[in-house]
């Protein structure tokens, strides 16, 4: 579970990214995050990731109050979240295969259960037939895809994207939308931020509209 | 257990790799630290084949006590029976006046000068071989002695045993001292390789970081390569003086020959080489710490920057 209370984000140059945001998401809920670009969608993101810390107000996740936590904890937290980042965050000097494997070396997986979960992860995102590739090699898509394999191959109970459909034709995106579903629909609580209205069309989802820093839906 | 050994594997895998990935690198690195080390270990070194050179050179240190010239026979014997029971002497050999001055006639140009003489000038003596070689032990026996109502004189040499044991003492200070600053150097190289190191990795830092590393994860492989790297350099410390040992050695043996001294070099002691490599590999392994603890603390402070935490 997802509890914000109160929370306001305000960074030092005086700019106001988040005021009074409340809202709980329950377990295995899907929930988009929408806004403009500036509407304070990845700062909501990154406070659930502990990337950054709320000004004021309270955090909750999976009962554990993220102001409470150091940075040990804030490193197990994490482990139990599966990102996927606007910017992709790819290491282009590796294959896929242990781009997707770096999250299980951190949990200390041993290597045949990592290497049968890693295939497992890249065969649900359609990437089998890429695991000795370097991402240099890949398209937009499946760069993003490589993403979503990395984020799920450690059964995290959360999955956080941020704009995983970005710069991606209708096509590509709805196929990533699809990946996400899939896994909503084996009880991972999944959010997604995103500023682009058309993937929300038939979503039967909950929304969360954010504008300037405030929720309005 | 296991993920700790499976992390700690993986730390271990990945710094050799470090090390391998950049052979020229990780060699140049080595002899730098070998190079840098090899100069307090020499001069460690010849100041402990010194100290043994300064026993063999000095022998038993020797104490001459010239007795009044009233001194009788029955004295000479009490001081003979107090001399023998002293603790701190190890032996003793009385030369008699009348002996002292026919060696003294034996030499050169002295002999008509001693015959002109009226009577012997010289006193009774003893040669007194102490036990305790140490200066401060020597003074105080010299101070006993010349308390001694049959004491005329009493000689001993300190000045030079003095000198040699501030020489040394001074000697191993300086070892210390530059075993300290290349100590130092020898962190600051790491430190600095160790960077260069995570400059290039940054970005794996960041992400392993983002998905659940912990400061501890991040830090293992750093600081396995620091320590590796530098306890290479530390045996290569030990190899550059062991080589420079045997060069000069057969040379100096035979120069110390011909002042009759058996003179030979040895190298460290086998606890002596263990904390040359446990120093140094400690050193490494500090110099990796500070590093990544820098690259650490930057990492955060960015994501945290422009956060103003109040609750």
């Amino acid at each position: 579970m997802i509890s914000f209370s109160g929370v306001y984000k305000r960074y030092l140059s005086g700019f106001e990214a988040l005021k009074n945001i409340n809202f709980t998401i329950e377990p295995a809920e899907m929930v988009f995050i929408t806004g403009h670009s500036g509407a304070g969608k990845s700062t909501l993101l990154k406070l659930i990731a502990a990337i950054e810390r709320p000004t004021t107000g309270s955090i909750v996740i999976n009962g554990q109050n993220l102001a409470a936590l150091n940075s040990n904890e804030i490193s197990f937290l994490r482990r139990n979240l599966g990102l996927v980042f606007q910017d992709q965050k790819i290491l282009f000097d590796r294959t896929v295969f242990d781009n997707v494997l770096l999250p299980l070396q951190i949990n200390g997986f041993d290597f045949k259960t990592a290497t049968e979960r890693v295939y497992a992860a890249l065969d649900k995102v359609g990437l089998l037939k890429n695991a000795k590739s370097r991402p240099i090699t890949l398209s937009g898509s499946e760069r993003q895809r490589l993403c979503v394999a990395r984020a799920v191959v450690g059964r995290p109970s959360i999955l956080i994207a941020d704009e995983p459909t970005a710069n991606l034709d209708t096509d590509y995106a709805n196929d990533i939308i699809n990946i996400f579903k899939s896994l909503h629909q084996v009880g991972i609580t999944v959010l997604i931020a995103t500023h682009n209205t058309g993937l929300l069309g038939n979503a039967q989802q909950r929304i969360l509209a954010l504008s300037h820093g405030e929720l309005t839906l | 257990m296991s993920i700790w050994f499976s992390h700690h594997w993986h730390a271990l895998v990945s710094a050799l790799r470090k090390l391998t990935d950049a052979p020229i690198t990780s060699l140049l690195n080595i002899v730098v630290i070998g190079v840098a080390f090899s100069l307090p270990t020499g001069a460690y070194i010849l100041l402990e084949n010194l100290q043994v050179f300064s026993g063999q050179v000095s022998g038993a240190p020797q104490l001459n006590l010239f007795l009044a010239l009233d001194t009788d026979k029955n004295k000479i014997a009490e001081l003979e029976s107090r001399l023998t029971q002293h603790p701190q002497i190890a032996s003793f050999q009385f030369i008699p006046k009348n002996v002292a001055l026919q060696q003294l006639k034996k030499r050169d140009g002295l002999a008509d000068i001693i015959d002109d003489l009226a009577q012997n000038p010289l006193p009774d003596a003893f040669i007194i071989n102490v036990k305790d070689a140490a200066p401060e032990s020597l003074e105080s026996l010299h101070t006993e002695i010349q308390k001694w109502p049959e004491a005329g004189y009493v000689q001993f040499n300190s000045a030079w045993t003095r000198r040699l044991d501030a020489l040394l003492k001074l000697g191993k200070l300086a070892a210390l001292t530059l075993a300290f600053l290349l100590g130092f150097a020898l962190v600051a190289i790491t430190f600095n390789t160790v960077r260069l190191q995570i400059l290039t990795r940054r970005d794996e830092i960041e992400i392993s970081k983002l998905i659940g590393a912990t400061n501890d994860f991040v830090r293992r492989p750093f600081l396995y390569f620091g320590t590796i790297q530098a306890a290479i350099g530390g045996i290569t410390a030990w190899l550059i003086t062991a080589f420079i040992l045997h060069l000069i050695s057969n040379e100096l043996t035979s120069l110390a020959k011909l002042y009759t001294v058996d003179l030979r070099l040895h190298h460290l002691s086998s606890e002596d080489s263990a904390i040359l490599l446990l120093s140094s590999a400690c050193l490494g392994w500090f110099g990796a710490w500070l590093s990544v603890a820098n690259c650490l603390w930057k990492t955060e402070s960015r994501w945290f920057k422009d956060t103003k935490y109040t609750h």
